[in-house]
């Protein structure tokens, strides 16, 4: 039994007494700015060098995409809460806020998938222009994340009414949101750099 | 949900015989309520911005400014790296001062900002 647990901890910790799913997910995160930073330079290398429309000023709605932003905002605070119960014990608490955050979250996705309707209405495909292709993969790749992120935020839900999460719920609780904050500042940096940035004139015009 | 803050060890299972636990600080609910107040002003003032009569470097300027801010904040207040083992902060700075190196270098070598 004790030498189970001698394993336990030693397959658990890193000789720096660092937990290794924690580092593992760190290191995680780290590979996905480059992923991210990527998908952005390729975005911004591509403004304005469309040769036909629509164009960025032609789709976007700010007010639409910045209420959009709040609620992925207040989806972090409310992952945070949750995490804050989890340490405290209290695991009812920790699964309403959970449930709250996943709500939000599909509301962002459910936001996503009405502005690519529209756009894709305006006339704007993945295959319209350098806009429509950089735009839909940055941002798409995006969704997915905060999709996969709803995905491990109900699984999270339903372990913790089962009861089979770790003798220590605030660790998975933690982990998740690591990513799920990850996902939040990857938007904090889209919001800026493709809606807010005044896209340069068309390609051609005077 | 206490309001007060307290220190906790978010390695619960540590090792008896190995490294010392770090000893994390866990900000309190209101604390973080706050936080969250903070990043919907700047993002506030963000979109105030977009629609202001700035143009050109200074309005790209003042959005980044806000856009770093929020950033840090929740890197370092939700993501609990102003708090936590540095080794964490040293290994996300590595991803991410890496790609915006790396991706500021290809920009540069397009010629993205002088045309």
């Amino acid at each position: 039994m004790a030498d189970a647990h001698a394993d336990l901890v030693h397959t658990e910790y890193t000789s720096t007494g660092l937990r290794s799913t924690k580092l593992a997910m760190w290191l995680f995160l780290a590979s996905e700015c480059l992923l991210f930073g990527g998908l952005i330079t390729a975005y911004v290398l591509y403004r304005g060098q469309s040769t036909t429309g629509p164009y960025p000023q032609d789709v976007f709605d700010i007010g639409y995409t910045s209420v959009s932003s709040f609620v992925l905002l207040a989806s972090s605070l409310t992952m945070v809460l949750a995490h804050n119960a989890a340490l405290a014990r209290d695991y009812a608490r920790m699964r309403l806020w959970l449930l709250a955050t996943a709500m939000l979250g599909l509301c962002f996705v459910g936001g996503q998938v009405f502005e690519f309707t529209s756009f894709f209405r305006e006339g704007l495909t993945l295959h319209t222009n350098l806009f429509g292709s950089t735009f839909f993969v940055l941002t798409g790749f995006h969704g997915v994340h905060v999709t996969v992120g709803i995905l491990m935020l109900l699984i999270l839900v339903a372990f913790s009414f089962r009861g089979s999460l770790s003798d220590d719920p605030a660790f998975p609780v933690e982990m998740v949101g690591l990513y799920w904050h990850f996902v939040d500042i990857v938007w904090i940096v889209i919001f800026t750099v493709v809606y807010l940035i005044p896209a340069p004139p068309p390609h051609g015009a005077v | 949900m206490s309001s007060t803050d307290r220190r906790t060890e978010p390695d619960t299972a540590a090792p008896p015989t190995g490294p010392e636990p770090h000893v994390a600080y866990h900000p309190s609910a209101r604390e973080y309520i706050r936080v969250g107040l903070l990043l919907i002003a700047l993002t506030c003032i963000e979109v105030l911005l977009s629609y202001s009569s700035l143009s050109g470097t200074k309005l790209v300027v003042a959005l980044f400014a806000c856009t770093i801010i929020k950033f840090v904040l929740v890197v370092g207040y939700f993501m609990h790296l102003k708090f936590d083992n540095g080794r964490f902060s040293r290994v996300f700075a590595l991803g991410a001062i890496g790609a915006f190196t790396l991706y500021a270098v290809v920009l540069l070598m397009f010629r993205v900002w002088s045309s």
